[in-house]
C-alpha cells in the first residue's frame, strides 16, 4: 500500500471509528460513553471526506454528532441516577450470540457483493457534486418519490411525539 | 490562502526544496495565517467590547494599562496565565480539560470557509454554509461536556439552559441561512458573496437577515438571551469551576464568535467584501468585509449593553411560536416567488452573473413580499402588547383592591 496522505487519513480515521466503539462498549459511564460513540461517528464522517462526499461529511457531522449526540446527552441527564449503577448485565451466552449472528449478517452481506460469484460492477467514474445529489432527490426520474416518502414519515414521527409529549389538559 | 501558497511553494521549489515538503510548508503557513488572524483579533475585540459597554454604561472602561488602555487585555492575559489551574476533584479530569479546546475550537474552526478577499480563503468548501452549522454544533456539546464534567450542580444547571437554547435557535438561523443559499444557488461561501454582486441579499429578504441577527445573538450566549451566565441565578453557569486559562479560552471564544458572526453576516448578506474599488487590490476588499462586520459587531454590542435579560420560557416561547414559524413562512414564500418569477424570465436563473439591473425586479418584489410580512407581523405584535398590558393593568387593580381589603 502507498503511503500518502489518504492512507494515513485511512488509518486515522479508522483508528477513531474502531476506537471510539470499542470505548463505547467497554466504558461504565453512559456519559464517558457518549463522547466517544461521537468519536467513532467523527471518524465516519473523515471516511466521507476521503471518499470526496464533503456533503456526507458535513451531514454526518450535523445529524450524528450534532443531533443525536445531544439527544443522547438528555436522555442521559434525564437518567443520571443510572450512571452510578454497579451492577453489571451478566448474561453472556445470549448476549454473545446475539452478537456473533449480527457480525456474521453484516459479515456476509457486506463482502459476498464485493468477493462473491455476483458480477462487479465498475465504480463510476462521473464524479458526482453535491449538486447532482440536490437535483437527483428532486428529479421526476430520480429519487423524489422516496424524499418525499422520508420527509412526510419524519413530519409523522415529529407530530406523533409532540401529540404524546403533550399535557392532556391542553 | 492560495496565492500565498502558490508564491511560497513556488519560491521554495525554485531554491531547490523537495516539492512535497514545499507544499506542506506553504500548507502549514496557510494554516496558520487562517487561524491566526481570529487569534489576534480576538485580542483587541477584548479591549472593543469593554470600551464600548464602558461606554454604554456612562464609564471610561480601560484606561491604565498602555495608550487607552490597549494593553489591558495583555495584562489580563499574563494574570489569567499565572493563575493556579485547578481541577475539582471529583471532576472529569480528561473532559473537563478537553471542553475549553472544543469550544474554542468550534469557533476557529469557521474561519476556514470564511473568505477574506476574492482570493484569499482558508478552503473554498462546496458545502461552506452546511459546514458552518455543523461546525457550530460542536460548540454546544463542549459546553454541555464543560458543564457535565465539573461535577457540580450549578454549572450542570447552566449547561442543560445552554443545551436548550442553543439548539431551539439553530432551528431558525439554519432556516435564515437557507435564504442566500437559495438565492446564490450555492453553499459555497466564494459564490454566495459573488452572487450578490448585483444586489446585496439583505435587501433581498431584510426579514431572514433580522432572524439570523437575532438566532445569532441567541446561539452566543448575548443578551437579551444571556441565561448561559445570567449570574444572579446561575453564580456563573457553566463555567463556574474553571480558572485561569481554561476559563480565559472559554472567555475567548464566546468573544471571537460573536465577531465571527458579525463576519458572517457580512459575508451572507452585506456583500462581503463588496465595495467601491474592492477589485483594486485585496487589501481594500479585505478592508470593506472587516468595516461592515465590525458595524455589525457593534450593533450586536449596542444590543448587549442595553436590554435586559429574558426568562427562559419567554426566550423559548419567543423562539418556537415566533421566530421559527416566521422563518419557515419566509424561505417557502421567497422560494415560491423565486421559481415563479424564473419561469416568467423576471429573475435570472443564475445570480452568479446577474448584474445589478437583471436582479432588480427581484429585488423590488422580494422587498415587497418581506415588507408586506413585516407590516402584518407588527399588526400582530401590536395586538398583543395591548392585550398584556390590559391584563396586567386588571391584574394590578385586583391586587390593589386585594391590599386595600385587607387593610380594613
Amino acid at each position: 500500500m502507498e503511503l500518502n496522505a489518504v492512507t494515513v487519513g485511512f488509518f486515522v480515521f479508522t483508528i477513531l471509528t474502531l476506537g471510539g466503539g470499542i470505548g463505547v462498549v467497554t466504558t461504565r459511564n453512559l456519559f464517558q460513553g457518549t463522547i466517544w460513540l461521537m468519536v467513532s461517528l467523527f471518524g465516519v464522517a473523515g471516511y466521507f471526506v476521503l471518499l470526496s462526499a464533503p456533503f456526507l461529511a458535513a451531514v454526518q457531522v450535523l445529524v450524528y454528532i450534532g443531533a443525536i449526540a445531544i439527544l443522547i446527552t438528555f436522555a442521559v441527564m434525564l437518567t443520571r441516577s443510572v450512571t452510578r449503577i454497579n451492577e453489571r448485565y451478566i448474561r453472556t451466552i445470549p448476549s454473545f450470540v446475539a452478537s456473533l449472528a449480527l457480525f456474521l449478517v453484516l459479515l456476509f452481506g457486506i463482502t459476498v457483493p464485493i468477493f462473491g460469484d455476483y458480477p462487479s460492477e465498475m465504480a463510476p467514474t462521473v464524479v458526482m457534486t453535491t449538486r447532482d445529489l440536490g437535483v437527483a432527490l428532486v428529479e421526476g426520474n430520480g429519487y423524489v418519490a422516496p424524499f418525499l416518502l422520508a420527509s412526510v414519515l419524519l413530519t409523522a414521527a415529529m407530530i406523533g411525539a409532540i401529540f404524546i409529549a403533550r399535557d392532556e389538559e391542553s | 490562502m492560495d496565492e500565498l501558497c502558490t508564491g511560497l511553494c513556488k519560491l521554495m521549489v525554485e531554491s531547490g526544496a523537495d516539492a512535497g515538503l514545499a507544499q506542506f510548508v506553504s500548507l502549514l503557513v496557510g494554516v496558520l495565517l487562517v487561524s491566526g488572524v481570529p487569534l489576534l483579533t480576538v485580542i483587541i475585540l477584548i479591549w472593543v467590547e469593554r470600551k464600548v459597554a464602558a461606554r454604554i454604561q456612562d464609564r471610561i472602561g480601560p484606561n491604565r494599562v498602555g495608550p487607552l488602555g490597549l494593553m489591558q487585555t495583555f495584562a489580563d492575559l499574563l494574570k489569567l496565565l499565572g493563575k493556579e489551574d485547578i481541577t475539582p476533584t471529583s471532576a472529569d479530569r480528561v473532559l473537563y480539560n478537553a471542553a475549553p479546546l472544543v469550544s474554542f475550537a468550534s469557533v476557529v474552526l469557521i474561519w476556514v470557509v470564511v473568505p477574506f478577499t476574492p482570493f484569499h480563503f482558508g478552503v473554498d468548501l462546496e458545502i461552506g454554509a452546511l459546514y458552518f452549522v455543523a461546525i457550530a454544533s460542536l460548540g454546544t456539546l463542549a459546553i454541555m461536556t464543560a458543564g457535565w464534567a465539573s461535577n457540580n450542580k450549578y454549572a450542570l444547571l447552566g449547561a442543560f439552559r445552554v443545551v436548550a437554547l442553543l439548539v431551539s435557535y439553530e432551528v431558525p438561523l439554519v432556516f435564515a441561512l437557507l435564504v442566500p443559499v437559495m438565492l446564490a444557488g450555492s453553499m459555497s461561501m466564494l459564490d454566495i458573496v459573488n452572487a450578490q454582486t448585483g444586489m446585496w441579499f439583505v435587501v433581498l429578504s431584510p426579514l431572514a437577515f433580522a432572524i439570523f441577527y437575532i438566532s445569532s445573538q441567541a446561539e452566543t450566549g448575548r443578551a437579551p438571551f444571556d441565561l448561559i451566565e445570567a449570574e444572579s441565578e446561575l453564580v456563573a453557569g457553566f463555567n463556574i469551576e474553571y480558572s485561569g486559562m481554561k476559563f480565559g479560552m472559554f472567555f475567548a471564544a464566546e468573544f471571537l464568535h460573536v465577531f465571527t458572526n458579525g463576519i458572517l453576516m457580512a459575508l451572507l448578506f452585506f456583500g462581503g467584501w463588496m465595495g467601491p474599488l474592492y477589485y483594486e487590490s485585496p487589501l481594500i476588499a479585505f478592508g470593506w468585509l472587516g468595516l461592515k462586520g465590525a458595524i455589525i459587531y457593534l450593533t450586536t454590542l449596542w444590543l448587549r449593553n442595553t436590554v435586559p435579560r429574558l426568562r427562559i420560557d419567554q426566550i423559548m416561547a419567543f423562539n418556537w411560536k415566533f421566530l421559527v414559524p416566521l422563518s419557515i413562512a419566509n424561505l417557502i414564500l421567497l422560494s415560491a416567488a423565486l421559481k415563479i418569477m424564473q419561469e416568467l424570465g423576471i429573475a435570472p436563473r443564475d445570480m452568479l452573473s446577474a448584474s445589478f439591473v437583471e436582479v432588480l425586479p427581484t429585488t423590488v418584489i422580494m422587498l415587497l413580499i418581506n415588507l408586506v410580512m413585516v407590516a402584518y407581523l407588527l399588526g400582530i405584535l401590536r395586538k398583543r402588547g395591548q392585550e398584556a398590558r390590559r391584563e396586567s393593568v386588571t391584574n394590578q387593580g385586583a391586587l390593589a383592591q386585594v391590599a386595600s381589603g385587607a387593610g380594613d
